[in-house]
Formats: structure tokens, sequence, C-alpha cells
């Protein structure tokens, strides 16, 4: 501790019109100090900035190239743009490993899922939140425990569940099982946002004699949007991404696979006689359309992933 | 509110109380008693009281898949939450003041785009996409490079001390972009003024990080952890997908996911499993409430 330090410690006690000329000079050293220290910092965060750029982008660009490859090429020559674009690896994939039955599945699946779980949340959260009534903190309570277990304790029981129901192998079963482990941050990040809605407007709808179902449908919910796009992005990618409930669900119907299972299978089969140019054509075909959605609702997905954490 | 109320309010909920009901609360309370028979799938079980959990004492696959989630819980976040945070620092603060606003550095809303794009992806798509990027020969990414310059390859996922790391890099790969955008958010809320007083007592860049915006940040910090910590106990379908023999080299990566999948689908040993199931919620559980003990200071007032 010299009296330099005294100094600087002391120094913002004075205001900007009381300095000294002292004060000036050592003022001036130290922004000479810390242009010299910014520009150090912020010439290497940049350099880690693009570094990281780069180890994202590369991989994927990388795919993309080797999907237009042939094997010897993949082999020989894995940094250098292909020699042509051929087409018939996408052909390959897309047909022979079945990458485009996968895929409609895949939609099938999550376009149902999401359907059901924004569809029965919003009433169950709406109810929850709006309504007093016997039971409303229990319901409540438990949905909102939902989220404290791992699927993976539930994963043997789920399974005989789902095969006493005849459902086993079959899309409706993983739909329902995917609206029902979708329920508790549906209903949790719901029920706090229809709890913000002003009740004026609900007030004014039922003294014009509205039904409390048509209340819901055509008052709340539109008011309500914000909320129920954010949670319904988390749901699309939380549900797109999902492998291990339907390799367990649907783990003896190869005709019913989702993308992610699709792709996992064909790789970890692969062997050595694998086709590797068609399972990188697969693997684009299963990043591409990501790639497109996200450009297009970049901002939408940013806030409705980090939703949960910022509440 | 007026008539028929009872009425909606049972309609509204029966559907999704029911689904709830068959599919996520009766597994999970079925899970605590199967813990507790030897149920192979077929038959009535049998209760056997803390067999399983005897058995899952002595297991070593079951310890072994402990030990990797400990090396997890303590790397993943740790990793994350440094690369992420230096980036968001970066990226909001790092460009200094213009117009009395604190600006992040050229190119700032290009990066944060890049790198959240990872988790967009389905960790499956990812584990299968580093599967070629590890590749031990020629054709893999970072081998093919390796090899064209005259190095020796490196055998990310067959060198059993390496296996554990090599995925622990794609789950920071994923990981990062998301927790640069959830600290961004952070940051963004700190006002200005703080910053600029702190620049007129002469404080540096390092330190209006560690003195100013760490502390502000410590509750979205903590988020953080708890996030990661929970993603840490998971990892099946990386681990599934990427590692060789679901969890090898020599059960090198395996984690407690992998083993229930194993020992009921593969093995049929739906109790024990069960078994392994519980001891993943106490697991889980216990780490939760610790980290937000630990964690739990006074949140600063802004």
């Amino acid at each position: 501790m010299g009296p330099q330090m005294t100094t600087q410690t002391e120094r913002p006690r004075t205001g900007p019109g009381e300095r000294g000329p002292a004060a000036g000079t050592g003022r001036k050293a130290r922004a000479r100090r810390v242009k010299s220290e910014v520009r150090l910092l912020s010439s290497l965060g940049h350099v880690a900035l693009v570094v990281w750029a780069v180890i994202v982008i590369v991989p994927i660009l990388w795919t993309f190239l080797a999907s237009f490859k042939n094997t010897p090429e993949i082999f020989s020559s894995p940094w250098t743009l292909p020699a042509e674009l051929r087409w018939e690896n996408w052909g390959r994939a897309w047909t022979q490993a079945r990458v485009g039955r996968f895929f409609v599945n895949s939609v099938i699946v999550v376009s149902c899922g999401v359907f059901g779980t924004m569809l029965l949340g919003s009433m169950a959260a709406y109810v929850l939140a709006r309504y007093k009534f016997v039971g409303n903190r229990v319901i409540y309570y438990l949905f909102v425990s939902g989220l404290a277990f791992p699927v993976f304790l539930a994963l043997v029981p789920l399974f005989f569940v789902v095969d006493n129901l005849g459902l086993l192998n079959s899309h409706t079963g993983l739909v329902l099982v995917y609206i029902a482990y979708s329920l508790p941050f549906t209903v949790f990040f719901l029920a706090a946002f229809f709890k913000t809605l002003p009740t004026s407007v609900a007030e004014a709808g039922m003294i014009d004699g509205c039904s409390h179902t048509r209340l819901f449908f055509q008052v709340m919910l539109p008011m309500a949007k914000p909320g129920l796009i954010s949670v319904g992005i988390f749901n699309i990618i939380g549900q797109w991404s999902q492998y291990q409930l339907p390799l367990v669900l649907l783990s003896n119907a190869e005709d019913k696979w989702v993308l992610t299972q699709g792709i996992a299978d064909i790789s970890v089969n692969a062997g050595y006689e694998a086709d590797w140019s068609g399972l990188f054509a697969a693997l684009t075909m299963a990043i591409l359309p990501m790639i497109l959605v996200y450009a297009i609702f970049q901002r939408q997905i940013q806030s409705g992933l980090t939703a949960g954490a910022v509440k | 509110m007026r008539q028929g109320k009872y009425p909606f309010v049972i309609g509204f909920l029966f559907l999704p109380v029911t689904l709830y009901s068959i599919f996520v609360i009766a597994p999970y309370a079925q899970a605590f008693q199967l813990a507790f028979t030897n149920w192979r799938g077929i038959g009535a079980p049998e209760f056997i009281g803390f067999e399983n959990f005897q058995r899952l004492f002595n297991d070593t696959a079951f310890w072994k898949a402990v030990q990797h989630h400990g090396i997890i819980l303590l790397a993943l976040p740790l990793i994350t939450i440094v690369i992420a945070l230096f980036f968001a620092f970066m990226l909001n603060v790092g460009g200094g003041s213009k117009g009395g606003q604190r600006v992040g550095v050229r190119g700032s809303a290009f990066y944060r785009v890049v790198f959240f794009f990872p988790q967009v992806l389905a960790v499956a798509i990812i584990a299968v996409l580093f599967q070629m990027v590890y590749r031990p020969d020629e054709s893999g990414l970072i081998n093919g490079v390796l090899t064209k310059i005259g190095l020796d390859p490196i055998y990310f996922m067959i060198n059993p001390s390496l296996a554990l790391w090599s995925i622990i890099g794609v789950l920071v790969w994923q990981g990062v972009g998301f927790y640069v955008v959830l600290f961004s958010a952070g940051m963004a809320s700190i006002p200005t003024e703080i910053y600029e007083a702190a620049e007129i007592d002469g404080a540096t860049r390092v330190t209006l990080f560690f003195r100013v915006t760490l502390p502000l940040l410590w509750d979205t910090l903590q988020v953080a952890w708890v996030y990661l910590g929970i993603a840490a106990f998971d990892c099946f379908a990386i681990v599934a997908v990427l590692s060789i023999d679901s969890g090898g080299p020599d059960g090198a990566t395996t984690v407690l996911a992998m083993e229930i999948y194993r020992n009921a689908f593969t093995y049929g040993r739906a109790g024990y499993a069960s078994a392994m199931g519980v001891a993943l919620f106490f697991l889980t559980i216990t780490f939760a409430a610790l980290t937000l003990r630990v964690s739990k200071r006074e949140s600063i007032e802004y």
C-alpha cells in the first residue's frame, strides 16, 4: 500500500471540478495504461471469438462438403472441395437409408405432440392460474414437481405402461408420452404468464355473457400469444431433439422411427463397409432444415429457449 | 365467476391431469416400488427388500458411472461458464462505451447467432457429427489434418483416458452459445452508470469484470450451474451414440442413464434398473439442494 494507492482510493471523493493538476497527470498515465490493456484484451478476445466461431462452423461446413464427395475422396482429401456435386449421395440417403421416411415421421410426431402440449398445457395453466377451487394448489404442484424428476427414473415403468395400453411401437403412444412429459414446464411457464394478464378484459367478457370456454379461446389465448410462442418454440425444439423416448418406445417398428433415432442408427451400425458419403448426406439433411429455421426465427428461438432460465 | 365454474374447471383439467397421471406420475411411483423387487418384466414382481441396492453397492459399472458423473459435474459447468462468461463480456461490454451505452466488440450480433446455433441441434445428431470429427483415421476432421502434416492421429474415443474428455468437449461445444445468450441478458440489465462510476474511479476492464459484472450476475450464474449440473446427470444420447460400445471402451464413458437402459432393455432386469433410477434421483436431488445451499448469498439489489 504505497502513497499512490491512497490517492487512488481517495480520488472518487473529489468531484470532477475540484481536480488539482497533480491528479490530472495521474489520470493521463492511467488512461494510457487502461488503453494498452484494453487493446491487448480486446485483440486477445477478438482472436478467441474468431477461433470459437471457426470451431462451431467448420464441422458443419465440412459435413456439407463431404456429403457431395465419394468415399475415396473423403479419405484422401477431407479438406478439399468435392470434385463434383454428387447429388446421388443425397438421393441414396433419402430413399435407401430412409432419411425421408424418418424426417416425415419426426414432422408428424412433433406437430401432433406440440399441438397437444400447447392445447392441454394452456387449458390447465389457465384454469390453475385464474380460478379458485379446492385442490388448485395440489394439482399445480403436482405438475411443477415433474420438473425435478429425471426422465430416466420413470423409463422402465413407462415402457410397461405404454405396452399395457397397447401403444408400444405406435406414433400415438409416443405423442401422448411427449405431451405428458412436456406438461410440467408448459404449465409452469404459462400459469405464470396468465397471472400477469389484466383481469378487466375477462370481466368485461363475462358481463357480455361470454361463456368460460369462449372467453378462454377467443379472449385469453390471443392475449397470451407472446408466452405461447416462447413455450411453443421450447417444446418444438425439445420434442424434435428427443432421442431416448423414441428409442425405448418405438424400438421394434423401424418404419415409424424419428429422425434422431434413424440417423443415430445409421451411424452406429455403419461398420466397415459403410456408405460414408451417404451418412454425411443424411447428417446434412438433419442439420440443414434447422439452419433454415434458425436463420428465420433466430430471435424468437433464443428468447424461447432461454425463457425458462430468465423467468 | 358465475355459474358453471366447476364443470368448466373440471372439463379443462380432465385431459391434462389424466394424461399426466398415467404417463408421468404412475411410472415415477412404480419406479420406487420396482426398485425393491427382482421383476424382470413378466409375471408378478417379488419383493426382495434392499437386495438391489446391496448389489448396486458392489456393481463396478455403477460406481464407474457415478465417478463419471462426478467428473462431468465439475468439468462441464466450470469450462462452459468460464468460456461463456468471457465471450458474453466481450460481446456486451468489451467494446467500451459509445454515447453513454456499453457496447460489445465489432460483429457481436454475428458471433451471438453463430455461437447459439448448436443449441438448436439434437444431441443425437451432434453425436453423429462428432463421430465423424473424431474418427481415428484420415477420414476424420481432426485426424485428417494431423496425418496430413505428419503427426500421429489422436484416438479420441478409443483411448480410455481421453474418451470421457472428448465427450465433455462436445457438450461444451454445444452449450457455450446458450450461456453466452443467457449471460448477455443478465449483463444487459446491469445499469451503465455502475460501469461509468467504476471507470471514473479508475477501474480497469479486468477489475470491471471481477468487481462489477461478476457479483451482479451471481443469480444467473447460479441458474447456469444448476442447468449444467442437471445436464451432467443425463448425457444418455451423447454417450449412447458417440462412445464405442455405448459407454466404452470398457466402461470408460458410461453414465447411469446408459446403465439403466442396458440393464432394463438388454439384460431385462427391470427391478435392478429401477433401483439405479432411484439412486440417480437421489444424486440429482442432492446436487440441486447442495448447489442452492452453497451458492446462496445475498443478492445485490440495484
